[in-house]
């Protein structure tokens, strides 16, 4: 027996628009649960740039990515939504009772009256690295990620970035590995000193070669790698290699999305500017992912994309409720689902 | 106005008039500039803006910052001269810069 969560409503992505539709959906007395890729709340603001200065929120002339984050976090805390982090919705589809069920990666069932699609601009996914021909390996011998660590014991690994990810798993499969190898650009890391030191020290020891340079080619047959051409300041050099983790940092993927039978207009849904509902009744899309004429993938917009939405789905989600618009200002129900006291 | 020259992986030279200031990426895409795919919209988070900068303006422009570099790790063959061109602000000194666009962004 499958084990179905049941709810209000899912938000696809965790971005700053899916977090602010959490406000908006609560004011309605609508429960939402959201799922993201990521392992944490903000999206891109997290992802991106969560330093970096943004400059159009109204009333904050200058905040950070993460500093919208945690007040979004805060401002949406009193209705409690549910988080699904480092998981990618697989399926959504329209079950007979009008409701909707999603299914994420990780085999978990959604049942929810409404869906609101706030991925942005997709789902951040590893990214390719430009080595000609990769494909052809990938998910035989090239992986981008390690699920189980014993599908590369007894192996020659090649580890290529960095990164955190590059030297924890160079640290973690050295072990299992018959030979590792890792490649970097140059000799400075972003990854954490203690991980680097580590690993130098291993390096020291013989246990395990670092490579500077970059993997310009692959050779091998039917999905398997043999080996790994490194091309270095002191020129190329061929590494053996039946293993490749390449870590190339995180790209934006449209991802299943696509095949969810919604409208789309070049790779973003089709929605109307009265509910920014979908072609399917029920089903909403807002903030960057979402396509209108005069659109503007500006956060401030998904805000009020998520409000409108929000007013809408409540009709859809209570048929029967009479529909009040009020201000948060004045209103004392409001106010007691915000906690004012 | 300053002038700087981006080349095409085509060979096609785009000469531009850029406000000093702006960044050679805005530029490049504002006049759009094939193979500046600036992805991230400039913060420096991404390696799709990738450009060359020609020898004898190397050292005008500089070295390319500790989190430039980082980003760097992620571009598709990466030389001496590489740098992100979200990151090149263009001013007096760059007047006359040429860079060029790599075969492929990451």
């Amino acid at each position: 027996m499958r084990n179905v969560i049941e709810t209000d409503v899912v938000i696809i992505g965790a971005g700053p628009v899916g977090l602010f539709a959490v406000f908006e959906l609560g004011l309605y007395d609508l429960r939402c649960h959201l799922i993201d890729i990521l392992d944490r709340p903000g999206g891109q603001c997290a992802e991106l740039y969560p330093e970096k200065p943004i400059y159009d929120i109204p009333a904050w002339p200058e905040i950070s990515g993460a500093g919208l984050t945690e007040r979004l976090m805060e401002q949406i805390k009193p209705f409690h939504p549910e988080f699904h982090f480092n998981r990618m919705v697989q399926s959504l589809k329209k079950l007979e009772d009008g409701r909707f069920e999603v299914e994420t990666d990780e085999n978990e069932v959604f049942h929810a009256k409404i869906v609101v699609i706030a991925a942005g601009g997709g789902s951040f996914q590893p990214k390719r690295p430009p080595i000609p021909g990769i494909e052809a390996y990938e998910d035989k011998s090239v992986f981008y990620s390690v699920r189980r660590m014993e599908e590369f014991r007894d192996h020659d690994v090649l580890i290529v970035g960095g990164g955190d990810s590059a030297l924890d798993w160079t640290l973690n499969l050295q072990p299992l590995a018959r030979s590792l190898t890792l490649v970097h650009r140059r000799p400075e890391f972003r990854a954490a000193p203690d991980s680097v030191n580590k690993m130098f020290a291993m390096q020291e020891k013989g246990d395990l070669n670092f490579e500077i340079g970059q993997v310009t080619g692959l050779s091998g047959a039917d999905g398997q790698i043999e080996a790994a051409t490194v091309k270095g300041p002191d020129g190329e050099v061929e590494v053996k290699a039946t293993r490749l983790l390449p870590f190339f940092g995180l790209t934006m993927k449209l991802g299943p999305i696509a095949d969810w039978g919604l409208n789309l207009h070049e790779n973003l849904i089709t929605v109307d500017t009265e509910k920014f509902q979908t072609s399917v009744p029920g089903i909403f899309a807002i903030g960057d992912i979402n396509w209108y004429p005069g659109k503007l993938k500006l956060i401030l917009s998904g805000f009020h994309e998520a409000a409108l939405m929000a007013h809408a789905a409540k009709k859809i989600a209570h048929p029967e409720a009479k529909v009040v618009f009020q201000y948060t200002t004045s209103s004392t129900s409001l106010q007691k689902k915000l906690g004012v006291k | 106005m300053t002038k700087i020259t981006i080349v095409a992986n085509d060979g096609t030279r785009y000469e531009l008039e850029a406000e000093n200031g702006s960044t050679v990426m805005e530029n490049a895409v504002r006049n759009a500039v094939p193979g500046i795919e600036a992805e991230c919209g400039g913060a420096c988070a991404c390696a799709t803006c990738h450009v060359y900068v020609h020898e004898a303006w190397k050292e005008a422009v500089g070295e390319p910052e500790a989190m430039e570099e980082d980003m760097l790790d992620f571009a598709y063959d990466v030389r001496p001269t590489s740098r992100l061109s979200c990151q090149i602000r263009v001013s007096d000194a760059l007047d006359g810069l040429i860079v060029s666009v790599p075969e492929r962004q990451a």
